[in-house]
């Protein structure tokens, strides 16, 4: 497998949810062979044929596969489309299969318009009103970043990212720095930095956290203050009992979920701790952990306790407001009751509708994404080894390997730039002349 | 049409100066150089040292462009040493101590024999034109000259500020005066400004030091040089004598710390984090108990020591009491004391990547007013100042250094989009392309470009093309043999047993196989030059890993063409974030490629900006 760069792209191209029927598209250089490996022979050009989808000796799907020849086609060049069964699970292994063929990537949100745009194949038109697409992709990746790494694999990922910086320091200094006392062997802490990544990588490549925390679909948070009727509201929408409820304010001090099929889109509820300053440390951390959820989450329902009554925190033009205990008091806009069900009814198709507005099958793709991250990293790491045993000639060609590795772990430890790399070595090393 | 006495002046005799001028006289500009004094021309005024990691590349490329820097450090060197030796060819740097007057007197003569070039030598005090434009310089006596462009290296001149411990008194460098008047001009430009420091340690008098008990450095006995140009040190090599900071040394430092001006809250300005005083380096490694120094003579025939690794700002008496702490140091006597100088920097996110000031139409800045330290980083900048300075008034179009060629790219790229938060020095580190961009290829890399661009003479276009017809020649013969796995496991060949045939360029790409292993097989290849097989050997070191950037670098190259037109205005970009509009709006990116490394910028904000390209370019079609 090639560790650098793939110029061949892939990602689901139509709409999410339990559709009849996902476009995948793969565009670049390597679309063709790539593809007809998978699928043994494929159309001609400009033509369409059913073909099964092998990966690992077992067919994933029969998918129509359409072929256009560069320039012809969206991105201007050549471009293969598979039609699959739009179950998530199908089109979860199909770009899977892709990306572990190591021939291509995963697009990066608007990466299909960039080569489309590059090659002059939008008309005016079509460019007006792309950026909407594109902010909405990238939201939805970044909320979905948020909501991978909070918590205890955020703290996992962080270590990765302090080892490599501190590694690639180390490496750097005897590099940029030969003519100054620095400390003569350092080559075997490096080593252990970088042994202990791979390792780290090695247990998530294999078991995968990651995998477990994505989920695909949609997250909706309920938010509002204390005793606002958060959980009721949740057991009527879910239609049974999951959250706790009672009538004692500050009752959900962890954030619930409960899974639902809502119009056909997967989505989860989380029902978050009542929004409110406490002295209670136990509810104050809940208070906190309800603000980062619902944040993160896709949508946010406000559920207010009084008509007045302003949102805890900033919310997006499209999230919804509704008046709660609605069989207790009145207001403008939709008011709800979960201990009746008035109004119920209402606000599920409402976050239907909105719902289906966004970007999905973000979760896939990040999925995909840092799948594919964690493998790149650690090969380059492990090639970096090998340059390290091979001793001072080949420092160089090892800086290079942590380099690509560190590249490649971008969207998951963050961008780590030569000014980081620097201010570890100078607060490490006493250095200079 | 509007007479000029001159295409380009340049301010200051520098190391920005002096290559400024060089290179525009060079490309057939008519230039003018306007220096204090003509003796300041080439004067080394922190150590006595050129080139270094980074460094060393630095001026490889500044004279496989056609540049003075090489040229003077190797008639002056006395000390030269290849950094990195040990590890690969991408990250060796070559080094020299430089006897001070032979590099002043070799800068002098070099620009003494550039043709179209005039020094002059008076004290620049203002500009001709407006603050949108400037048409030349005034002098401090009222002499106007005037000139299509201007460069400005005025170094650590402006508002500069010397400081002794509690002592602080006016000063560019340690005896001359400071361009107030120009400063104040400048002002007018309302340029976004900040302040910077650095250091330089106390010099010593050779006689008064114990040699003979200290250990040496001596000169690598196998010197690498800078210039293409040169084959051998053109004076004698010496050594340097290593001696280190103690315990006793220490104390000293740390119980009048209170009296430097760091520390004593004189001084303002941002200082170097890989250049600390010793005073800094006691407080934040307090841990360590000797620090090392190096006493570096000064010159064949002068007795002043430059002791690197203690610069300082601690009054005189306290630098002597603590010199003299040191071993072989006992009886020395501080002919200089050390001194901090804190002066002004314009933000270089105000120049283009040319160089010119986006806002003054004409001006062009270079060195240390830019934020940068070092001779090296200044030189290169002059270069890029000074092609451009001279192109522009001959109505051409500017030149812009990519980071994918050299590091002299890489720098102005660093400068113009990033900005600086300390003195830029520039690092092997910072080279995303390290692997190619190396010291042995600076003539491949950049020699073409130096014929195009005028500042390439026709000596070094000769013997540069005699050198690469001879690599042509050997890489023709290896390309036409070749041999199976098989024929070359008798051959004691360590390769992969798959069958393939490969020839003598593909064989040299395996890590175990050396030039000298297809000697044996292919005898013709013997003829060839011990340098030719030299750099075919370093290149096929290297051939895989940088076959595998070269999509990285073809990414850069199609981001780079995509310009990005001076008026577009980025708060008009939807879906942008405010700051990341705030950004562009500040660095104005010349291209894609630049805009892409504005920090905080994503690969979905590019397309938004692309897009909105492609409107403009639509719109206007």
């Amino acid at each position: 497998m090639s560790p650098f760069i793939a110029d061949t792209i892939f990602a689901l191209a139509s709409a999410n949810g339990r559709a009849g029927v996902s476009v995948i598209r793969v565009s670049g250089s390597a679309a063709v062979d790539l593809c007809s490996k998978f699928l043994g022979d494929l159309p001609d050009v400009g033509q369409f044929r059913l073909r099964p989808f092998r990966a690992k000796d077992s067919i994933i799907d029969h998918v129509l596969a359409l072929r256009f020849q560069a320039p012809y086609s969206f991105t201007g060049e050549d471009v293969i489309e598979l039609q699959c069964h739009g179950s998530p699970a199908v089109v979860k292994a199909i770009l899977a299969a892709l990306s572990e063929s190591g021939r291509a990537r995963m697009a990066e949100p608007g990466e299909f318009t960039r080569r489309a745009l590059e090659n002059n194949r939008l008309d005016l038109a079509q460019v007006e009103g792309l950026s909407d697409l594109i902010n909405a992709e990238t939201e939805a990746q970044r909320r979905q970043s948020i909501r991978v790494f909070s918590g205890h694999l955020g703290k996992l990922v962080e270590d990765w990212r302090q080892h490599l910086l501190r590694a690639t320091a180390l490496i750097e200094v005897t590099i940029d720095f030969a003519d100054e006392e620095v400390p003569t062997n350092v080559t075997p802490e490096a080593q252990d930095l970088i042994t202990q990544v791979v390792q780290s990588l090695d247990v998530e490549i294999s078991g995968s956290l990651v995998a477990e925390r994505i989920r695909d679909g949609f997250e909706v948070a309920i938010i509002g203050t204390p005793n606002a009727g958060k959980s009721t509201l949740l057991n009527a929408i879910s239609g049974r009992d999951v959250a706790i409820t009672s009538e004692i304010e500050g009752t959900t001090r962890d954030v619930i979920e409960v899974r639902l099929d809502l119009g056909g889109l997967p989505v989860t509820l989380l029902d978050t701790a009542g929004i409110r300053d406490s002295t209670d440390k136990i509810e104050s951390i809940g208070v906190e952990r309800a603000i980062d959820r619902a944040k993160s989450a896709d949508l946010r329902v406000f559920l207010k306790s009084n008509p007045e009554e302003q949102p805890p925190l900033d919310l997006d033009a499209d999230d919804i407001s509704v008046l709660g205990k609605g069989d207790m008091q009145y207001g403008t806009g939709i008011s709800v009751s979960g201990k009746t069900g008035q109004g119920v009814d209402e606000l599920i198709a409402l976050i239907s509708a909105r719902l289906l507005d966004r970007a999905a099958n973000v979760a896939t793709a990040t999925h995909v994404r840092h799948r594919q991250a964690m493998l790149d990293a650690r090969q380059g790491l492990a090639d970096a080894l090998i340059a390290l045993a091979k001793g001072d000639s080949h420092t160089d060609i090892a800086a290079e390997y942590v380099r690509y590795a560190i590249r490649k772990l971008d969207s998951l430890i963050g961008r780590v730039d030569v000014e980081m790399v620097l201010g570890e070595i100078f607060s490490q090393f006493c250095l200079g002349k | 049409m509007k007479h000029h006495d001159f295409d380009v002046v340049v301010i200051g005799g520098g190391h920005a100066g002096a290559e400024a001028a060089h290179t525009a006289a060079r490309t057939g500009a008519k230039t003018a150089l306007v220096t204090l004094s003509h003796d300041n021309i080439g004067v080394m005024s922190c150590n006595p040292a050129i080139g270094g990691l980074g460094k060393g590349h630095l001026v490889r490329e500044i004279d496989a462009l056609g540049g003075v820097m090489g040229l003077a450090a190797d008639r002056s060197g006395i000390q030269f040493r290849l950094l990195n030796r040990r590890k690969g060819p991408a990250v060796q740097g070559p080094r020299t101590q430089s006897d001070r007057k032979l590099y002043r007197a070799a800068m002098q003569d070099l620009l003494a024999r550039t043709k179209n070039l005039t020094i002059i030598a008076g004290e620049a005090a203002d500009f001709l034109g407006t603050d949108d434009a400037v048409s030349g310089v005034v002098l401090a006596d009222g002499a106007e000259i005037s000139a299509r462009s201007v460069v400005l290296t005025t170094g650590t001149f402006l508002r500069g500020v010397i400081h002794i411990g509690d002592k602080s008194m006016p000063g560019g460098r340690m005896g001359d005066r400071p361009s107030v008047k120009l400063a104040q001009r400048i002002d007018s430009f309302a340029l976004p400004l900040g302040r910077l420091k650095t250091g330089t340690p106390p010099r010593l008098d050779g006689r008064t030091i114990n040699w003979d008990i200290l250990e040496t450095q001596p000169a690598d006995d196998d010197p690498v040089l800078f210039s293409f140009l040169s084959n051998k040190p053109y004076v004698r090599q010496i050594s340097c004598a290593i001696t280190h900071t103690n315990e006793k040394t220490h104390e000293i430092i740390r119980d009048n710390l209170s009296r430097s001006a760091m520390y004593g809250g004189h001084i303002e300005g941002i200082g170097p984090r890989y250049c600390p005083s010793i005073e800094d380096k006691i407080v934040r490694f307090s841990d360590k108990t000797s620090h090392q120094v190096f006493l570096e003579p000064e010159g064949l025939e002068d007795h002043t020591i430059y002791p690197n690794g203690i610069s300082t700002s601690l009054p005189t008496d306290v630098q002597v009491d603590y010199v003299r702490s040191m071993v072989g140091l006992e009886a020395v006597e501080i002919l200089q004391p050390g001194y901090a100088i804190e002066y002004d920097f314009v933000d270089p996110r105000a120049l283009g990547a040319d160089l010119q000031v986006k806002t003054v139409k004409n001006l062009y800045f270079a060195g240390q007013i830019n934020g940068t330290t070092g001779y090296e980083e200044a030189a290169a900048q002059g270069f890029v100042a000074g092609v451009n300075a001279a192109r522009s008034a001959q109505g051409r179009d500017a030149v812009i250094f990519s980071r994918r060629e050299s590091y002299i790219g890489v720098m102005i790229d660093d400068l113009v989009i990033r900005g600086v938060s300390e003195p830029y020095r520039m690092f092997t580190s910072r080279a995303e392309f390290r692997l190619s961009l190396r010291a042995d290829n600076a003539d491949q890399r950049l020699t073409p470009l130096g014929i195009d661009l005028g500042t390439v003479d026709e000596t070094r276009k000769r013997l540069f093309e005699g050198k690469m017809a001879q690599i042509d020649d050997c890489y023709t013969v290896l390309r036409s043999h070749n041999l199976t796995p098989s024929e070359g496991k008798k051959h004691g060949l360590n390769m992969n047993q798959d069958g393939q045939r490969r020839n003598g360029v593909e064989l040299l790409a395996f890590p175990d196989i050396e030039f000298s292993d297809l000697e044996a097989i292919w005898p013709e290849l013997v003829d060839h030059s011990v340098a030719t097989k030299a750099q075919i050997n370093r290149e096929a070191q290297y051939a895989a890993y940088i076959e595998r950037q070269e999509r990285d670098v073809q990414a850069l190259k199609r981001d780079e063409a995509q310009l990005i037109p001076e008026a577009l205005n980025f708060m008009e970009i939807e879906g942008l974030s405010t700051e990341l509009r705030q950004k562009l709006s500040k660095v104005q990116p010349r291209d894609l490629g630049q805009a892409g490394r504005i920090d905080g910028m994503t690969p979905a904000a590019l397309t938004l900006i692309l897009t909105k390209l492609r409107q403009i370019q639509r719109k206007s079609a």
